[in-house]
């Protein structure tokens, strides 16, 4: 039992880390642009699909296809926040939040077009799982693990060191200070929005890479996402990767309690208790 | 062909109950419910399992439906209130996924992903033609009542103190207005409205299933009310009516489009609701039936 319990608890950090990358994407663009994207989930779909592509018509190794996924979705993500989003800024963050809801479904469904529904997955080897005495992890899982921290590594860099990122951060924290110190906003949503939905695009291929591709592959991601930006505080960097983290182990000790089918339920119970007892999550500042 | 129309009207009748529905929560108070699928599921279930297996009578099902419907929407809202609107907006589109997963794994209670079939109707079903006219008899009168009680509570100080609250918050707050418990109100009456929705649809068609619930129907529903007029009761009526007539339309419309897959032609249709609500929030977003700014009374 313990055994098993350590196992869930590894599994949960290495989906919980996967998960980490598209919640700072819908994390970012809340804290910058200060709305919720509901086409988070299309989005990590766009980019599962490209990553796809990528790897095997285009037969890219797997950073390149990566690279391939931000890419696409940040395009995709522009798409969204001018045809939809942006015309609707002055009707509040409601119908923004609604427009790109509907924009989320128009993207699923011109991959269907394309694509049809049928599951498609990335050429990868079958190699064998590496056992540690009782415990056991899959090469890929390592591997997209360790993608997912790289991911994560660069986002901070670019926050932390870079003119643009900084101003990123300065918006989010206090957008009126941030315009009188003469931050460009138009660039800076831009900016949000094209690296926010490319994180989201690059967690939808990490999560095809370990299960298949499919329409609705990042919109069943939808509701850990959000579980996860709640958890952690909506609009806060650092809380995004606690709350996904917890989300992922919360979800895998789950199926060894229930159903595994409710591993989905687990984000909205989350939601609702955090919401009751703490609406501000682990690290966000503002909930009212 | 005329049972085809009798059929749609009947289900644009059930839709328009959906827009009463959003309506109130979404275009009087100002809630975003995006888990209006769910609650929709919440009142068929309820209605379809007391009279199927407790061998209820309908009406009681409906009304069940409905004290089932508001409880969830009590509960859904609750803990949102003090907050941003947003968290609304994320809470109900959990909540709406929660609700399928359930319906998909409780079997004892709601068949799981085979559904509950022979749900009874309340009416003889071999009448034919005339069973459905009487449906839509039916359907049609409860959403006239519906309708009608939700004109006179949009009208009444209860409705002008919802739009208050919708318009500013403080405001209305500062005015005295009991702001916590006039959304709680609204939401969860806005809730048990759908489910009557969900009740009536189980009851006509016969048969729920989890798959039935689909989020699109909420989607459905936001482009109905955000067609007629969402601040509206007569609006968001009308609006179902012309969703119908949209969506047959994009039937035959995929049908004759040459080239094309059935898969595709299906992922056109759901892509052009999608557009159509992107365009309609950008260009007309008051509807055809804009709300009316109201006099103060003297």
């Amino acid at each position: 039992m313990i055994e098993a319990l350590l196992q869930a608890l590894i599994n949960g950090v290495i989906a919980g880390t996967i998960l980490a990358v598209p919640a700072l994407g819908f994390t970012a663009i809340f804290a910058v642009l200060n709305y919720p994207n509901f086409a988070i989930g299309a989005l990590a779909t766009v980019g599962a699909y490209a990553g796809w592509v990528g790897n095997t018509a285009l037969g890219l190794p797997m950073v390149a296809a990566l690279a391939l996924a931000f890419a696409a979705t940040a395009v995709a993500g522009l798409v969204v926040q001018w045809a939809a989003v942006k015309p609707l800024e002055s009707a509040g963050a409601l119908m923004m939040a609604i427009a790109s809801l509907a924009a989320g479904l128009v993207l699923e469904n011109a991959l269907r077009f394309g694509f049809g529904n049928d599951l498609r997955g990335y050429d990868l080897p079958l190699l064998r799982d590496w056992r540690f005495g009782e415990f056991r992890v899959g090469p890929q899982q390592v591997q997209n693990f360790a993608l997912a921290l790289a991911a994560m590594g660069l986002l901070w860099a670019f926050l932390r060191y870079s003119r643009t990122g900084r101003a990123m951060r300065a918006v989010a924290d206090n957008r009126d200070l941030a315009l009188l110190r003469g931050v460009d906003p138009a660039r800076v949503a831009a900016v949000t929005v094209a690296v926010g939905a490319g994180l989201a695009g690059m967690g939808g291929m990490l999560v095809g890479l370990d299960t298949s591709v499919d329409p609705l592959v990042g919109t069943r991601l939808v509701l850990s996402i959000f579980a996860a930006a709640v958890l952690g505080g909506l609009g806060s960097i650092p809380g995004a990767v606690a709350g996904a983290i917890a989300i992922g182990v919360a979800e895998e000790v789950a199926v060894l309690a229930f159903n595994p089918a409710y591993r989905l339920v687990v984000g909205f119970v989350v939601i609702l208790a955090v919401l009751t007892l703490r609406p501000a999550g682990l690290f966000g500042a503002r909930a009212s | 062909m005329v049972s085809y129309i009798v059929f749609l009207l009947v289900v644009a009748g059930i839709y328009a109950l959906l827009a009463q529905s959003l309506c109130l929560a979404w275009g009087v108070t100002g809630l975003v419910n995006l888990g209006l699928a769910g609650f929709f599921a919440i009142g068929a279930y309820a209605s379809a399992t007391l009279t199927k297996w407790g061998g209820a009578p309908v009406p009681v099902g409906l009304l069940a439906a409905m004290l089932a419907g508001a409880v969830a929407g009590f509960v859904v809202c609750v803990s949102t209130l003090r907050l941003r609107d947003d968290y609304l907006a994320i809470v109900t589109l959990g909540f709406a996924e929660a609700v399928r997963v359930v319906a998909s794994n409780e079997i004892w209670l709601t068949g799981g992903t085979d559904g509950i079939s022979g749900i009874p109707a309340g009416l003889p079903r071999d009448w034919g033609q005339g069973f459905h006219l009487a449906a839509l008899g039916i359907v049609t009168a409860i959403l006239g009542l519906v309708w009608l009680a939700l004109r006179r509570l949009v009208a009444s100080p209860w409705g002008r103190a919802l739009r208050a609250v919708r318009e500013d918050q403080i405001v209305a707050a500062v005015a005295g207005k009991r702001v916590t418990r006039l959304k709680a109100e609204a939401f969860a009456i806005a809730a048990a409205i759908a489910a009557l929705a969900g009740a009536l649809y189980g009851h006509y068609t016969s048969y729920i299933a989890p798959e039935i619930f689909q989020p699109l129907i909420t989607i459905y529903v936001f482009l109905a009310v955000t067609a007629g007029g969402n601040g509206r009761p007569t609006g968001a009526a009308i609006g179902a009516y012309l969703l119908i007539a949209f969506l047959e339309a994009t039937r035959f419309a995929a049908e004759v489009l040459p080239g094309v897959s059935a898969v595709q032609a299906a992922a056109l249709r759901e892509a052009s609701v999608g557009v159509a609500l992107i365009l309609l929030l950008r260009l007309r977003p008051r509807g055809l039936f804009p709300e009316l700014s109201q006099k103060a009374p003297a």
